[in-house]
């Protein structure tokens, strides 16, 4: 079947990636567009009418955001672009850079022309670095070029684009501590208000938006918002890469118009062809580690009974108990042999590590859901130890000054409420535990023979 | 072992620095350390408190403003390391897909630890946390290239390769 492609649709043609094979696909027409026929609040406006939300986790209203730009001095305005992409189950951002940086550079030209931008910077983690050497190839070609420098296409408009490497801290994937990480500081977030529109980088109004979003907007000013918007269903409206990975029999990354079914996207053979060795599907973390994990049960029906569909709404269906989010797009799934405890202990570990150590209940309660999740996978779990780590995640829930403390907490609380069981057998079976092979599979137990 | 010696960096890579001040405002040149810092490792190896005032001074900040940001980002050495660092992703996809067996297998082969390096200097194993390659591990990076679907024959002939690449001139 073919399903309509905004990001991807020419991504696996290699001239693709150099400005010539771009252009003959059709690119940069938007900056040509927008540039000389359109005003800056008319971009800002299709991108409004388009519906898009950020791609990088949040899913906040994109036009909404640019409208808060704040004009009310004559300091610069910047934008910057999210790159840093460091939330476990997603690698979406890394194949746009890579395969067809053009589209990035683009998306930021147009983008930085609504925000009255003058010069923009493309915030990249610095794993990436043989992508920081890709994007500053086809920057350089966009300055040859004339789509970025003085005068673009003759036009009275200018930007200059860089793009920055950061140093291998998740926390920078937060929007403010990417600020203060451009600024040449540690990655420590920052309280808000104000809000980086108003405040932004060196104290002055800045956008900060997601890969994948940068790159939706060529397309909403070449289409317009609406026709983007009657893509996809409901308030989830276009498309959306999501990088899915774990027991399937095709990991990749695979652009979905939001609405499909999570069931046909787990099983199909377009999209993850289903479970790896012919397994049984126990669960799924449908948005990245920091979202909450979905049992069996819960994957392809909501607690309404109607199907799961991969979108905003449906995935976050009947709350905390219930649901989960659609998050940054990072698919993970699990077969039967997977181990909970051992994933939810992996996932804390990840989550201590890389606390930025601002705020103490995050600081602290990070390292300590830690060392209560190892014991437990390791033998040495006591009854009491399941209550003291729901206590320990509802005490940093909500009490840090950015959402990091959320996503560390998160996990381990959906973990809790849909898996207790596991938890308790973890406890009562020692032994047990440690012997069982979760990682590679090859000497667990079903997991149905598992009860206290 | 790359010891940090001559703390200074050739004239190409002065001239480099000085196109990425350029990349700031006036006065806000600090915002180039951590590219700076990325240029001083691939330069010396790692980053030694030398390597870090070397820095401050060319950026004519505060040693102390160095220090907090290299000891804060995980990609930066602070101790020296092996010519190859093995950094092997151990977060949750990577494992579920045997990340944890890659590691163990490193470490029989070279016969150290995570975190220490082989007495020729060769290599260093130094697990990791997510590198975004999540649906293609087992993986790791060496320098600035990932090694995806790692298995035991394909961690041998990689092993291999960068040996031979140690003995070429």
């Amino acid at each position: 079947m073919s399903r309509l492609k905004i990001l991807t649709e020419h991504i696996d043609k290699p001239e693709i990636t150099g400005i010539e094979g771009y252009i003959k696909h059709g690119g940069y027409r938007a900056v040509e567009k927008a540039l000389k026929k359109m005003q800056p609040d008319e971009v800002t406006e299709e991108v409004k009418k388009s519906g898009l939300r950020g791609r990088g986790g949040a899913g906040f209203p994109t036009g909404m955001k640019w409208s808060f730009i704040f004009k009310g001095n004559d300091k610069p305005r910047y934008l910057l672009c999210n790159a840093d992409e460091s939330e476990p189950g997603t690698f979406k951002d890394r194949l746009l850079m890579e395969k067809i940086p053009h589209l990035l550079i683009e998306g930021m030209i147009a983008s930085s022309f609504a925000l009255g931008v003058k010069t923009a910077y493309i915030y990249i983690r610095g794993e990436y670095m043989y992508i920081l050497h890709i994007l500053q190839k086809a920057i350089d070609e966009a300055y040859a070029k004339g789509y970025l420098g003085e005068n673009i296409l003759g036009t009275t408009y200018s930007l200059d684009l860089h793009v920055h490497p950061g140093g291998g801290a998740y926390i920078c994937g937060e929007e403010t501590a990417l600020i203060e990480s451009l600024e040449g500081k540690r990655g420590n977030p920052r309280i808000k208000p104000p809000f980086p529109a108003v405040e932004g980088l060196w104290g002055c109004p800045t956008i900060v938006n997601n890969v994948e979003t940068i790159c939706k907007v060529p397309f909403i000013i070449n289409e317009g918002g609406e026709t983007y918007a009657n893509i996809g269903i409901g308030a989830s409206t276009g498309t959306k890469l999501i990088s899915a990975c774990g027991n399937i029999n095709k990991p990749g990354v695979y652009e979905i118009e939001l609405g499909v079914p999570v069931e046909e996207f787990i099983y199909s053979d377009e999209y993850c062809g289903g479970i790896k060795g012919g397994k049984q599907l126990k669960a799924l973390v449908p948005g990245g580690s920091s979202v909450p994990i979905l049992p069996n049960r819960l994957i392809t029906k909501t607690a309404k009974g109607e199907p799961r569909l991969m979108s905003y709404e449906s995935l976050s269906d009947g709350g905390f108990p219930t649901g989960s989010m659609l998050g940054s797009g990072g698919f993970i799934v699990f077969d039967e042999d997977q181990c909970i405890v051992r994933n939810t202990w992996n996932f804390s570990r990840f989550y201590h590590h890389e606390s930025c150590g601002q705020c103490s209940p995050c600081r602290e309660g990070t390292g300590w859901m830690e060392k209560i999740l190892h014991r437990m996978e390791y033998g040495h779990g006591r009854m009491e130890d399941i209550d003291l780590l729901w206590d320990v995640q509802r005490k940093i829930e909500g009490n840090t000054i950015c959402p990091f403390g959320d996503a560390s907490a998160w996990p381990v609380a959906a973990a809790i409420r849909h898996f207790r069981d596991e938890f308790e057998w973890h406890v009562l079976h020692p032994a047990e535990a440690t012997r069982r092979n979760y990682g590679m599979g090859r000497s667990a137990e079903p997991i149905e023979q598992v009860t206290a | 072992m790359i010891e940090t010696t001559n703390i200074t960096f050739s004239p190409e890579r002065l001239a480099e620095v000085q196109t990425l001040l350029k990349r700031y405002p006036e006065g806000k040149q600090k915002s180039a350390i951590l590219p700076i810092l990325h240029l001083a490792q691939k330069d010396f190896g790692w980053i030694s408190v030398e390597v870090m005032d070397y820095v401050a001074e060319l950026l004519d900040i505060q040693h102390i403003e160095v220090y907090e940001v290299a000891t804060f980002y995980t990609m930066f050495h602070l101790k020296p390391v092996g010519k190859n660092v093995l950094e092997v992703c151990r977060t949750g996809p990577c494992m579920l897909v045997g990340s944890d067996n890659i590691v163990k297998y490193l470490e029989q082969k070279l016969s150290i630890q995570d975190g220490e390096t082989t007495p020729d200097g060769l290599f260093t194993i130094k697990t990791v946390e997510c590198l975004g390659a999540c649906g293609y591990g087992p993986m790791m990076q060496v320098g600035e290239k990932y090694h995806e679907f790692l298995s035991e024959e394909r961690i041998d002939q990689l092993l291999e390769g960068f040996r031979q690449n140690a003995t070429q001139p």
